[in-house]
């Protein structure tokens, strides 16, 4: 429910129209949204090789530091650290949208289930995710990046950030639903001889969309967070640049050589790109429920 | 107060048992024959075999799992395949060393962000207050691996201010430490100063502070005699989740400044692919969790009653 109003199914563009309506008053969130536009931008054109599509090649001399050809400089092999940023941001927008399109049905859809059916469904449900929070993620992470059939890489990384990220979500919407299947826009769905399904999916989860929305830009941030970690920690992509790779190059080149420009520009790609999710996620959180301002 | 006791421990069971069954799956089944790793390259079907069946990863996964179950229960958690050394072993020499970081830099991260959350609700919406939250959501969005290397290289290395790594037992450690806590305390103190002002924030919108207030009561007095007791039940929440942050907490940190505790013994471990080590700090570190949670359970039904019979 957002802000007192029940929305049907047929409503969820409604919904969505609000939520836009209100973001656009908050400058904060038009700044946040375009640069996250920016990188979505960077990310697709780079997907679809119009750009940085020389991030392998060497163009000039090994560690040359920037310059007005190469304004963020040259990493180990003489590749262009710039070519190598924009295709990190590729990894990053994709490790964000696989994992959060593996972690946000599972998680709503579990948390639905959970909260509408109560009695061993709900017991099966919490128990499974208070097993999984218990877990030390990053350990579970690398656990399953190690154990995982299809190896270390993206794909391994989207998988194993996916199946341990749904639990805030699942947690979240399983708290709303018990609430609301006591609601009367239930009960009278109920009598009017609605199903089970059809309670779930066309009356409850219109109205713990709004929830979801919130859950979603989070689990896309922390994925992009996590990916960096695990790249750098070497269980993450493997042979191409992404931004945990570059730091974990960087590293040994900033203490041995004073080459920081390969470090500073992942850094700060990074810093920029969470910063502007976090920016987003806070004027989301205020355009879906102005009292919890 | 028993019973709700025994109802969380039932539950907490129910868990170890759920994270039981998931690490055994994860590293045994999913993890595929450790037998395969161990004789190396050139062994034969035949000795792969013989050897599979002597370390019984041929019985059913029910058989095993139990077998696991058990070496838990006598705190046998074998041998790393690194160094070969036992893992009980290796957990008690990693133990000091990684409280010796943690607990200090924890404390100190606590009192800061609760400190810098009070002063910033005290100012809410003017100028202070808007610069600490900037820099709190400043923080929170630069990667640790950033706060890490940068203020390793900038301080320890440029500077010379600090050790670069390393560790020693007692007072003598203290200059090793000096950096890592503080940069555990920079990397965490932005989330939790944001989520401390917005606890403290809905404290004062109650009624008695507005009382406190028309009594002539200063500010700074209202927030810590009367509004930082009463949001102590959010904030202990939020402390007793942040405890299993002590074990994962100092993974990076550990590993960057040659800290010999259980961080670093796990970041060997992967990359070695050293499973029976990686498994075992998993296990560690979620029976760490299990036991913040009850803890906090039972505090909060020590502080307050409503939860007991609920």
């Amino acid at each position: 429910m957002l802000s007192g109003r029940l929305y049907s199914a047929m409503e969820v563009p409604l919904l969505l129209e609000s939520v836009i309506r209100r973001l656009k008053r908050d400058k904060v969130a038009l700044v946040a949204v375009c640069v996250i536009g920016l990188y979505l931008f960077a990310g697709l054109l780079s997907l679809a090789g119009l750009l940085a599509s020389g991030f392998a090649e060497q163009v000039g001399e090994a560690y040359a530091p920037p310059s007005w050809a190469h304004p963020f400089g040259l990493d180990v092999l003489g590749r262009s650290v710039w070519e190598r940023l924009v295709q990190g941001s590729r990894v990053a927008l994709i490790v964000g949208f696989f994992s959060t399109a593996i972690a946000i049905p599972v998680g709503a859809v579990l948390g639905l289930v959970a909260g509408y059916f109560r009695g061993w469904v709900d017991a099966l449900v919490v128990w499974l995710y208070s097993t999984l929070d218990a877990i030390p993620t990053i350990l579970l992470l690398l656990a399953m990046a190690l154990v995982l059939p299809t190896g270390k890489g993206l794909a391994t990384v989207c998988i194993a950030l996916g199946v341990t990220s749904w639990v805030s979500t699942c947690r979240v919407v399983r708290g709303e639903a018990i609430r609301q299947k006591e609601l009367d826009y239930v009960r009278a769905a109920r009598s009017l001889g609605a199903g089970n399904l059809r309670i779930l999916f066309v009356h409850l989860l219109p109205n713990v969309l709004h929830l979801v929305l919130v859950q979603a830009s989070l689990v896309f941030v922390y994925s992009i967070k996590s990916e960096v970690i695990l790249s750098y920690l070497g269980v993450g992509v493997q042979n191409f640049p992404s931004w945990g790779v570059m730091i974990d190059d960087a590293r040994l080149e900033l203490v041995g050589r004073g080459v920081w420009w390969q470090f500073a520009a992942a850094t700060a790609a990074l810093f920029v790109l969470v910063l502007a999710f976090n920016l987003f996620n806070d004027a989301l959180k205020d355009a879906l429920d102005p009292k919890e301002r | 107060m028993l019973n709700f006791l025994l109802r969380r421990l039932a539950h907490a069971l129910a868990t170890l048992f759920g994270i039981t069954l998931l690490i055994f799956a994860l590293f045994h089944w999913v993890g595929g024959n450790p037998v395969l790793r161990l004789v190396g390259k050139s062994a034969t079907p035949e000795e792969i075999a013989r050897l599979t069946h002597r370390m019984g990863f041929d019985r059913p996964f029910w058989v095993q799992y139990f077998d696991y179950l058990g070496d838990l229960v006598r705190f046998d958690f074998g041998r790393s395949w690194e160094t070969k050394q036992g893992i009980g072993e290796m957990l008690a020499d990693g133990i000091g060393p990684s409280l010796s970081l943690a607990l200090p830099a924890f404390a100190i991260a606590t009192v800061v962000a609760l400190t810098v959350a009070l002063v910033a609700a005290l100012y809410r919406d003017r100028w202070p207050d808007r610069l600490l939250v900037t820099l709190a959501v400043a923080g929170m969005s630069l990667s640790v691996l950033a706060f890490i290397i940068g203020a390793q290289y900038v301080f320890a290395f440029q500077a010379g201010w600090f050790p670069i790594s390393g560790w020693e037992p007692g007072v003598r450690g203290l200059p090793f430490l000096m950096l890592p806590i503080a940069i555990w305390v920079a990397a965490s103190v932005g989330s939790a100063v944001r989520f401390y002002r917005a606890v403290f924030l809905e404290e004062m919108r109650k009624e008695y502070v507005i009382t406190a207030r028309a009594k002539g009561l200063a500010w700074p007095r209202i927030l810590s005699r009367h509004v930082l007791p009463n949001a102590m039940i959010p904030v202990l929440t939020h402390l007793v989740m942040e405890l299993p942050m002590l074990f994962t907490g100092s993974l990076l940190l550990e590993n960057f400044f040659g800290i010999p505790g259980l961080g670093n013994m796990s970041i060997s471990a992967i990359n070695a692919s050293d499973l029976p080590v990686i498994q075992t700090m998993t296990f560690i570190g979620a029976l760490l969790y299990l036991g913040a949670n009850i803890l906090g359970d039972v505090l909060y039904a020590v502080v307050d009653p409503r939860v007991r019979v609920g």
